[in-house]
């Protein structure tokens, strides 16, 4: 890792969450670098979607603290999280079918000039805007095509160009690849690639086992509400990731 | 964070959308546009005084009629919301608008101070009672659009459910405050009243012009605004809004609150042509609304409608009114020609929208 010294972008100690009786996570330890691509997976109701709800502001944590950036913070709403620099790609994406995709990159923070007293969409500037994200994240996506008539890939194009709009420091995938083809998945990889070429964190949330060891430099792996392992990925393999996922093995 | 470009795009496998598959043209609004055309054509055939001057002046008051209430509607169509209580808040916009000026102008009236010569103080600035009247038959509507927004975006019950509930309470309290009576406009500024709400300027019959002014407004609003990127936004996919931090309940009341304030007004301009505000006047009228918003291509799943869309389904369903009259068909199958057109509108837009 070119940034191991740095501070981490998103540091968590001890974060649990229960709702009622339930405790749906325990003493979660984390902490993501700059640039760096993080893997966190688990089986369903491990607690993952949890902790990514927790981080990008939709609950508050029962205990723990979060650290971003170095500095203590604490999220009442998804837009607070969004203010400090945590942008979430939701796995339906979170676009307006009915809009273009110049809108939905906009969408909650137009550009606007004034005429007077009246505030008007500068629909130029954001369409030249959102075409230099996509070639960026080299889409071939056209700023003025409605979402709807789009395939997956360019979609996930568009979510993923919104979270480029801000400085954004860590991006959180909540299983992009789940719903596309192969080519598709090609392309969101290759989307990820260009946010870490940037010196954006990562966070990928995945069933996948192949994408996660294809782009993550590290795998965090939940179980029952608590961390099991957290490994850089060139020392575990596909196997022992199931093994921890199944609880085969314990931790590691 | 301005990145140069790595490469400029070049699409090699993305096509263009041809003019003709985007926009208005391939939109239902435009397919109805269309079918409007043949139609007029037709009747110029049919009939020759329908396009004579008398005759559009009665079809284009007549449209305006409904056409501001439908452009209000339309708002909350867009955001995947519904409105029935459209037709009793005209008519208790309008009932409080000539009952309180009624009641400014009469002298001895317990809530108006007498000046020296007779007169109430507020008939001594001529328009000042229209002014106040008007603004009371606005705020009453603001009320009840307050009130449908609150329940529905705050307390999140469902849109059709609190508007089906406003349409009773509203029209209750037209009878309760008119005691079923209706009231008529009165005073010394009522002719100020007729003239605004059923004169005309240059032949131009005024509720006209109000709406062309209103539609062109909500044009700029939905398109190149910030609020109206948002109405459709809401309409599209209402979590992705919410998620990308619109303030959706604020959206939402104001749509609600601009939709009851379009249905005062409208309600307030035809009482100016009727003479008086009748207790069961407009009554059911958010029918008309809501399918001429529809037929113009507003879709009630919400994302889409528009101005244009409103003005071309009242216009519509107003030319086949008058052609009926004019052919001397009974008025009776007007409705059902209505309920043909309705459905019609929305079948063809499904064909076409399979067929791309």
């Amino acid at each position: 890792m070119a940034h191991a010294d740095a501070t981490p972008v998103l540091e968590l100690t001890g974060i649990g969450k229960e709702f009622g009786a339930i405790r749906a996570l325990h003493d979660v330890d984390m902490q993501v670098l700059p640039g760096e691509v993080v893997g966190l997976m688990g089986d369903n109701g491990a607690g993952k979607s949890t902790l990514v709800k927790i981080i990008a502001g939709n609950f508050r944590p029962s205990h723990g603290e979060i650290r971003f950036a170095g500095s203590a913070v604490h999220f009442n709403r998804p837009v607070d999280a969004r203010g400090v620099g945590i942008e979430v790609v939701y796995q339906d994406l979170a676009l307006a079918d009915n809009l273009t995709a110049a809108a939905n990159v906009f969408l909650g923070r137009e550009l606007k000039r004034k005429f007077g007293p009246i505030a008007l969409l500068d629909h130029k500037a954001m369409a030249a805007r959102a075409l230099e994200l996509f070639g960026e994240l080299r889409s071939e996506t056209r700023p003025d095509d409605l979402v709807k008539q789009m395939s997956g890939g360019q979609r996930q194009a568009v979510a993923i160009a919104r979270t480029r709009l801000s400085n954004a420091r860590l991006v959180m995938m909540d299983e992009p690849t789940a719903a596309i083809s192969v080519r598709q998945v090609e392309q969101v990889l290759g989307l990820i690639h260009r946010l870490k070429e940037q010196g954006v964190a990562v966070m990928l949330i995945s069933h996948r086992m192949p994408d996660v060891f294809a782009v993550c430099d590290r795998v965090i792996v939940m179980r029952r509400g608590e961390k099991r392992a957290d490994k850089p990925i060139h020392q575990t393999s596909p196997e022992e990731v199931t093994a921890l996922i199944t609880g085969a093995k314990e931790a590691a | 964070m301005a990145m140069p470009l790595e490469s400029p795009i070049t699409f090699s496998n993305v096509g263009k959308i041809r003019w003709w598959q985007r926009g208005i043209f391939a939109s239902q609004t435009g397919y109805v546009l269309l079918a409007l055309a043949v139609l007029l054509v037709i009747m110029h055939f049919a009939s020759p005084y329908f396009f004579t001057e008398g005759n559009m002046q009665n079809v284009a008051k007549n449209f305006s009629f409904i056409a501001i209430a439908t452009l209000g509607v339309t708002f909350v169509i867009i955001t995947g919301g519904i409105d029935l209580s459209v037709g009793s808040m005209m008519c208790f916009s309008a009932m409080i608008t000539s009952m309180v000026m009624t009641e400014l102008s009469a002298p001895g009236s317990p809530l108006v101070h007498m000046a020296a010569d007779g007169k109430t103080v507020l008939a001594n600035v001529p328009g000042l009672i229209l002014l106040v009247s008007i603004l009371a038959g606005l705020g009453v509507a603001l009320l009840g659009g307050l009130v449908n927004g609150f329940c529905i975006a705050v307390l999140g019950l469902s849109p059709f459910v609190t508007t089906l509930g406003m349409l009773s309470i509203v029209r209750g309290l037209g009878y309760v405050v008119s005691n079923g009576r209706g009231s008529f406009p009165g005073g010394p500024d009522a002719d100020y009243f007729y003239a605004l709400t059923s004169g005309d300027v240059l032949g131009v019959p005024v509720p006209f012009i109000y709406l062309v002014v209103l539609a062109l407004a909500m044009a700029v609003v939905l398109h190149h605004s910030a609020f109206g990127r948002h109405v459709f936004a809401l309409g599209g996919n209402e979590k992705a809004a919410e998620l990308t931090g619109i303030p959706v309940v604020r959206v939402k009341i104001e749509v609600y609150v601009i939709c009851a304030l379009a249905a005062g007004l409208q309600g307030i301009i035809i009482s100016g042509w009727l003479g008086s505000a009748p207790a069961n006047m407009a009554t059911s009228y958010e029918l008309n609304v809501i399918a001429a918003a529809v037929i113009g291509g507003a879709n009630l799943a919400g994302g889409i409608g528009g101005p244009l869309g409103a003005i071309v389904g009242c216009v519509l369903l107003e030319v086949i009114r008058n052609g009926l009259v004019l052919a001397q068909v009974s008025s009776y199958w007007q409705q059902t020609l209505v309920g043909v057109i309705i459905i019609l509108a929305v079948l063809v837009d499904r064909i076409r929208s399979r067929m791309i």
